[in-house]
């Protein structure tokens, strides 16, 4: 592939792709290369966000410290009830558990932890070294299930078996030994399960809400604010509503394959975006009087968003942003998004994109827009160099380096405080860029400066 | 002394890799590299970096399931390579994982095989120097890691025989405020010194044009060469595991003198440094200095009423929590925990050392995680916690103030710019300490006070 750009790493050209620059062919999913500095997660990371908002499971670690304590409580997942998510449990490995077996260990702090916080169900992560040492997760887990009885559910997300994406199926495989387990008595004809969605900053209430609004019935939150309870009769819902990033598209497929339910993808992010997920529940159900419903609520929600929106697209019309997240399905909306608020994408990656996710952000960007799969920082930014940008969208991990350049960052990752999904959300996502672009600092970076004290 | 629990809930530490990559951090032209897969150094990167909040890269040898089974040998050495060449490292630093230890990587003959197969690489002018230290998380906290990779820069890279009349200054993890700190107290005792490591520039750094591959800053490689020709060597921390510190290797392999010294928090640790500094140099005290120590024996007369009988709970690192402890009880705070993640068997003795006086002792726990501190907690019934901020749940659940310090950080600007040494650290975390006290009565108080 030629560009006109120097690249850093070699390895990587086809990792990068510019749009019009040549026809479209990108490399992704590939192993992290060895030495350049990754953004990537592992495997353990992947199924840690997707089964973590399950607020009334004990998650227990078992590894080495590391892997647990880096992990406690940073994703804002809200709970309405218990919140033993929030703790970290590990069975802290030593070194004569490295060499006799961890499973003794294992039994007894799963034993104790269970007796101390009586969850509904407990997760037992595998992490790297577990897959070395060979313990038999498998085995403690069916007995200690058996002894206390409560699910007990061994995931096998040894980190240096892949990136993120082996996990979220690792996490799917887990959840989908509870689905079929519970009662599916009582679940009305129109009803579904909120896949995909991690209740950051209470957004799942909204998501909600929206759907009780349209008289629907919302069985299972997979997996923001969850419940074990509702995860096992999740197979008595009629749709799987599946949002984003795919970490749950698994899942969806599992219960399709088993239980015939029919899944669709949604995006609850954006005006068009959240809007069309709506309709497409209220189509899927085909129920007049819903879609009513639901033309009445996206209008009473248009109607006090728009004026709103209206205010900060002026300020921001034409300024430039760059966006790097993990999973490209949320990229497309931000794009979206942006465009709304009058602003242009000059690039886009994303940790775990697939071809096709690569091959769907080239049609809906501008010509000339940087693609790009798992990137690191040196290439980052050159890109936010090379292109002047505004904004920068991406997680905590890219925020120090635009800091850095004095550009202004926005978080759209699971750290947020701030819900950006819904309409609501959008409004929300339009003051953040707003207070993040406008802010008066950016003069007195040495970019805008150029070095001269003065000149400010 | 509560139940002995197997489980761990909420770590009152960190894994050992962390502190080797904070340490190396410190060291001019640097690139910590783990050897080991991707999470870690990601996991680690992030952790580093809502404290400091600056860029902090790590790389990593990725391994991948079939390495595990075949070694880590060629990741690792294309990894060596890529830095190298890509990020112009003058010095890696390459630590290894729990993974890598577990497998079993041989990394000094891997490092000896890959010399061997690039000499072109190796004979350039530009070509790094590679240290490694052995760091399983389940040989100890993040500040055995820290330690130890102390330790290998000394072994490793100080090399040169002689005297000159420099010092070496070993501060152990402390803020970047805080070496800043250190490097103006040797500039005005007239002192030639290296602090090793320094992370004062590397992190936490200026607003930039470009983006440095290897932020600015850190101990030069050609001082930690010379470190054994210093005349002595000033090296903080009586906690640190095992017997074999970087200051003692330099006093028995080059014969430079160590002083191990406390962490100097508060005033008499402090008091003890600068006696170290006054007999080193030769010279008194100088006058800022002194007035800052006036200073704060002022304030301590100032605020003893707020605060006399006030209880704190004191956790984190060990040597941090033994400053601390020393600093509470010279100013009239009772400590009555004091607790850390950390195993290195020597808190107890120096939480003795430094509370001698006290009629009533602290507990005193190591090894200990956030639920054992929170059962003390609800049994002792604070006034006060102090420590880093993955304190916060237990602050927020009974209602107790929290007062930052050390590392992590993450729930507030700044923590890079703590100071906690010397009589000027003393002072700003008196003032911290006492407004906290202060402003928990007030707010506590129907009648809004206006003067406290
Ligand atoms: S595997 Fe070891 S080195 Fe890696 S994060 Fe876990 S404890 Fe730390
Ligand atoms: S890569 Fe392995 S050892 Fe490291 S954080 Fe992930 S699971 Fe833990």
């Amino acid at each position: 592939m030629e560009t006109s750009t120097p690249v850093i790493f070699e390895e990587r050209e086809n990792q990068i792709h510019r749009k019009g620059e040549s026809p479209f062919n990108i490399d992704c999913n590939r192993d992290s290369l060895a030495g350049a500095i990754s953004q990537r997660a592992c495997v353990f990371c992947g199924s840690r966000v997707v089964l973590y908002p399950i607020a009334d499971a004990l998650h227990l670690v078992h590894g080495p410290i590391g892997c647990a304590v880096y992990t406690w409580d940073i994703r804002g997942a809200l709970s309405s009830g218990p919140e033993l998510h929030r703790l970290s449990f590990s069975t802290d490995l030593q070194e004569k558990d490295v060499i006799f077996g961890g499973e003794k260990k294992l039994y007894k702090a799963l034993n104790e932890l269970i007796d101390l916080h009586g969850p509904k169900a407990a997760f037992v992560y595998s992490t790297c070294i577990v897959g070395i040492i060979g313990d038999d997760l498998e085995a403690v887990c069916r007995k200690v299930s058996a002894e206390k009885k409560i699910p007990v559910i061994p995931v096998q997300s040894e980190g240096l078996k892949g990136n993120k994406r082996e996990g979220y199926n690792a996490a799917c495989k887990a959840l989908f030994r509870l689905v079929g387990t519970g009662e599916t008595d009582n679940i009305s004809p129109y009803s579904l399960n909120i896949l995909g969605d991690f209740n950051l900053a209470g957004e799942i209430w909204l998501i909600r809400d929206y759907f009780k609004r349209m008289g629907v019935e919302v069985v299972a939150n997979i997996t923001g604010d969850g419940r074990i309870a509702d995860i096992k009769r999740a197979h008595g819902a009629k749709l799987n509503v599946v949002q984003c990033s795919g970490s749950t598209m698994d899942l969806a497929n599992m219960m399709e394959e088993t239980y015939g339910i029919p899944h669709i993808r949604v995006s609850y992010f954006g005006v068009e975006d959240m809007a069309q997920a709506l309709y497409d529940v209220a189509n899927y159900f085909g129920d007049s009087q819903m879609i009513e419903k639901t033309k009445e609520l996206v209008k009473d929600e248009l109607k006090v968003l728009y004026p709103e929106l209206k205010k900060y697209k002026k300020a921001l019309e034409g300024k430039k942003a760059a966006i790097y997240v993990g999973g490209s399905f949320k990229a497309f909306s931000l794009v979206k998004a942006l465009r709304h608020l009058g602003m242009k994408v000059v690039m886009v990656g994303s940790q775990t994109g697939t071809k096709e996710d690569y091959a769907e952000l080239e049609q809906i960007t501008d010509p000339g827009t940087i693609i790009v799969d798992d990137t690191n920082p040196l290439e980052l930014s050159q890109f936010i160099k090379e292109k002047g940008v505004d904004l920068f969208i991406g997680g905590v991990k890219e925020r120090p380096i635009a800091y850095k350049l004095g550009v202004g960052f926005c978080d759209h990752n699971h750290e947020r405080k701030i819900g950006l999904e819904g309409f609501e959300g959008m409004l929300n996502f339009a003051k953040e860029v707003y207070n993040t672009v406008m802010s008066p600092v950016w003069r007195f970076v040495p970019r805008n400066t150029t070095g001269d004290v003065k000149n400010v | 002394m509560s139940d002995d629990y197997t489980s761990t809930t909420n770590a009152c530490k960190l894994c050992k890799p962390i502190g080797a990559c904070l340490a190396f951090k410190g060291v001019e032209g640097a690139v910590p590299f783990l050897h080991g897969s991707q999470g870690c150094a990601t996991y680690m990167r992030r952790y580093i970096i809502s404290h400091f909040r600056e860029p902090m890269d790590i790389a990593s040898s990725s391994l991948g399931e079939k390495n595990a089974i075949f070694g880590g040998g060629a990741n690792l050495k294309q990894g060596i390579k890529n830095v190298t060449t890509k990020y112009g490292a003058k010095m890696i630093g390459i630590a290894t994982t729990c993974l890598t230890e577990t497998i079993g990587d041989d990394v000094p003959s891997i490092i000896k095989q890959f010399r061997d197969e690039e000499k072109a690489l190796f004979e350039s002018d530009n070509s790094p120097l590679l240290v490694n230290v052995s760091t399983p998380s389940y040989g100890g906290t993040h500040m055995e890691g820290f330690h130890d990779a102390v330790k290998v820069l000394v072994d490793q890279i100080a090399t040169e025989y002689g005297k000159d009349e420099s010092i070496n200054l070993l501060p152990g993890f402390v803020s970047p405020a805080d070496i800043r700190y250190l490097k103006e107290l040797l500039s005005d005792f007239n002192l030639e010194g290296v602090v090793l490591p320094d992370i004062s520039e590397s992190l936490d750094g200026p607003a930039l044009l470009d983006y440095q591959k290897i932020s600015e800053g850190g101990t030069p490689l050609s001082k930690i060469r010379s470190m054994g020709k210093a005349r002595a060597t000033i090296e903080f921390g009586r906690t640190i595991f095992g017997n074999l510190t970087a200051g003692k290797l330099l006093d028995s392999r080059f014969g430079v003198k160590n002083y191990s010294l406390g962490m100097p928090v508060g005033l008499r640790e402090s008091d003890e440094f600068f006696s170290v500094l006054e007999e080193i140099s030769g010279c008194k005290s100088p006058e800022k200095h002194v007035l800052e120590r006036g200073r704060l024996i002022d304030s301590f007369v100032d605020s003893h009423k707020y605060i006399f009988g006030c209880k704190a709970v004191v956790y984190g690192e060990e040597d941090l929590v033994v400053g601390l402890t020393s600093f509470l009880a010279e100013m009239g705070v009772q400590p009555v925990l004091c607790a850390s993640g950390g195993k290195s068997k020597k808190l107890n003795k120096e939480i003795t050392a430094v509370t001698k006086g006290l009629v009533d002792l602290p507990i005193v726990r190591d090894g200990v995680d956030f639920y054992d501190i929170g059962e003390e907690v609800a049994e002792l019934k604070p006034d006060l916690l102090i420590g880093h901020s993955k304190g916060y749940s237990l602050a927020k659940k009974y209602g107790i103030p929290l007062m930052r310090v050390g590392f992590p950080i993450h729930d507030r600007i700044g923590g890079q710019r703590v100071l906690h040494l010397g009589y000027r650290g003393a002072q700003a975390l008196l003032d911290d300490l006492v407004n906290l006290v202060i402003e928990k009565k007030q707010n506590d108080s129907p009648v809004g006070y206006s003067y406290m």
